[in-house]
């Protein structure tokens, strides 16, 4: 795999980021007075925006001349409503954020509280916990491809990528029982010890998905169509992708050399094998490919996770800490204190030390952070999520500069944005 | 590290392996300059305002669920088992900086204002900041000055109060239905 100097080639001199709002393309004014200026309205009800978000355009003929991104219809919330439940309670909560990499998000706030707590996790579980995490990634990249190829007219790449993704959400549900929204992981660990047959089942799968991805690929790098209407579309150059804050596939396809599983190693990443797939062009095509070269390295964590797992049979898979983790279904019936330690857990939750603690991890579409603050209590006091989607979409005002309104819609699906995370 | 040569200094923390440099607010701009040239913070990855209204006190406002809110001096109630340490003012605004390099350094670079006091726009430095300044005047009403669009982003353009503040009521919204009087 091609991985780039650190300091590639401008992809466009200066800057294009507008300004003086750096998210609002804004109608040059002897444009404006020539009158030629068609304003349309693109959503919030539109298919191909992923979710509801309304974009303000400006066409000049067929020219992008103003555009302004308006968000919120989705908002619900979240972090008001986790400040009224216990830390344990709040767990489901990231994971409805962005429900396409859920499982990624309930690890950031998982991890943020194992921060505060201090807990060290048993070795089953980190390994555990990062192979969910690639299954992941492996599944926000296929419903990404799927969709994306779907509105740019290949609609056979989404019935493709939807088959895989099942597999892996039948994965989900061998382990956790839900398909979707697990909360398999407890501050300590897992809620649940591995089951049986996963390990064979998620053999299978990691067998058979270099081919899928290879299929993709085949339908994909050779066709015009797709060729066309991806390749130097949506331009972002590396300083322009930094300075808006931009991350994850966006921010390499830009040709920075840049993730946080390598740069600044959590749960396993740091015993495993993987390479980070960096592109220089900065267009639609190029993050098409850093997510296409991405699903091969998760599926290559995968492997080496399944490795080390298969021999961790019998070993624990959440810490032994009684004023944390609930005991043992089996133990309620027959010791008194465990039943009145779950009573405490339950009804009152236990309470985190106070502090204040930033946890970052490279989640699919990239940086996503949580901030927590804790008063010693058993409720957050405030919880903030980096909303990945919520900063790509800043980047939209700049990737259109002179785009057609066709490749609007390759340009947003490109940015990956799911729009639970972007309205929270 | 000292962070003591930051432009506005008033102090610095470091808990959980994470370093937190306190800044004047008037001087919030100058300390996000020289951390971003100096320092190599070129990625700001999150902005963001918390309300310590209430902090370590007993009915915090906005706790549903006990209606006294929580008693520290109620035995067996969801109360703290120590005072936290109190806070300077009643908001915070952290700014989570990141630089690309090696070891992946972070740091939190923070200010202090009470209800109505102004920070100053960091856009000019990061234009990132635009969408999480306006998401912390939408929600907390914190008062952003120097912003080129400051608007409500996420939030109704009519709506009233900043929903994230700990005295901004759980339940009990008016629901408006369209059609009516």
């Amino acid at each position: 795999m091609a991985v780039a100097e650190r300091r590639p080639t401008a992809i466009y001199e200066g800057t294009r980021i507008p300004s003086p709002i750096p998210t609002v393309l804004r109608v040059p004014d002897e444009l404006r007075e020539a009158g030629d200026i068609l304003q349309v309205n693109f959503g919030p009800n539109h298919p191909s925006t992923h979710g509801v978000l309304r974009l303000i355009v400006d066409l000049n003929g067929e020219e992008v001349v103003g555009l302004e991104a308006v968000i919120g219809y989705l908002h619900t919330g979240f972090e008001k409503n986790m400040e009224q439940k216990t830390w344990w309670k709040a767990i489901t909560y990231p994971e409805r954020i962005d429900y396409v990499a859920f499982q990624n998000n309930e690890y950031v706030f998982v991890a943020a509280i194992e921060k505060l707590l201090g807990l060290e996790i048993p070795p089953k579980a980190v390994w555990m916990r990062t192979l969910l995490n690639e299954l992941n990634r492996l599944h926000s990249h296929l419903v990404w491809l799927g969709t994306s190829g779907l509105e740019l007219g290949a609609i056979s790449m989404f019935w493709y990528c939807f088959r895989e993704r099942d597999q892996i959400l039948d994965l989900f549900e061998l382990v956790t029982g839900y398909r979707m929204h697990t909360r398999y992981f407890q501050a300590g660990g897992l809620a649940e010890d591995i089951p049986r047959g996963f390990y064979p089942e998620c053999r299978k799968f990691v067998e058979w998905m270099p081919k899928a991805i290879d299929d993709y690929d085949n339908l994909l790098a050779r066709n015009g169509i797709w060729l066309e209407r991806t390749k130097g579309i949506g331009l972002l150059s590396a300083e322009d992708a930094i300075a808006l804050g931009q991350s994850g596939p966006v921010l390499r396809a830009s040709g920075v050399d840049w993730d946080l599983r390598r740069d600044q190693p959590y749960l396993a990443y740091d015993q495993v094998d993987f390479d980070v797939p960096v592109y220089t062009n900065g267009d639609v095509y190029d993050r098409y490919k850093v997510h296409v070269d991405e699903m091969r390295q998760s599926v290559r964590i995968v492997e080496q996770c399944l490795d080390v797992l298969e021999g961790m049979e019998g070993e624990p898979w959440i810490v032994d800490d009684r004023k944390i983790v609930l005991p043992p279904r089996d133990e309620l019936h027959t010791s008194m204190e465990s039943l009145i330690h779950h009573f405490k857990i339950v009804t009152e939750g236990y309470r985190v030390p106070e502090g204040e603690v930033y946890v970052a991890i490279e989640a699919p579409r990239g940086e996503m952070g949580c901030y927590v603050v804790s008063d010693g209590g058993p409720k957050p006091w405030r919880v903030k999520f980096r909303g990945t989607s919520f900063v790509a979409l800043e980047a939209t005002a700049t990737c259109t500069s002179n785009a057609l309104v066709a490749d609007l819609i390759a340009i947003v699906g490109s940015l990956d944005t799911v729009m639970g995370e972007v309205d929270r | 590290m000292s962070w003591e040569h930051v432009p506005g200094y008033v102090s610095e923390k470091e808990a959980h392996g994470e370093q937190t440099v306190v800044v004047e607010p008037e001087r919030l701009v100058e300390a996000a300059l020289h951390l971003r040239d100096e320092e190599g913070f070129s990625f700001l990855s999150d902005i963001t305002p918390t309300d310590y209204l209430g902090w370590g006190q007993k009915g915090v406002a906005g706790y549903i669920g006990t209606t006294t809110g929580r008693d520290l001096n109620r035995p067996a109630s969801q109360g703290l088992q120590v005072m936290p340490e109190l806070k300077p003012k009643r908001f915070s605004m952290s700014y989570h900086l990141l630089a690309l390099r090696p070891g992946a350094p972070r740091l939190r670079l923070q200010v202090w204002v009470d209800d109505g006091e102004p920070v100053p726009s960091v856009v000019e430095v990061w234009p990132t900041a635009d969408w999480h300044e306006r998401e912390a005047w939408d929600l907390m009403g914190i008062r952003i000055e120097g912003h080129p669009n400051l608007t409500r982003i996420l939030m109704d353009d009519d709506w009233e109060g900043h929903p994230l503040r700990k005295d901004y009521p759980i339940g009990g919204e008016p629901v408006r239905f369209s059609g009516e009087e």
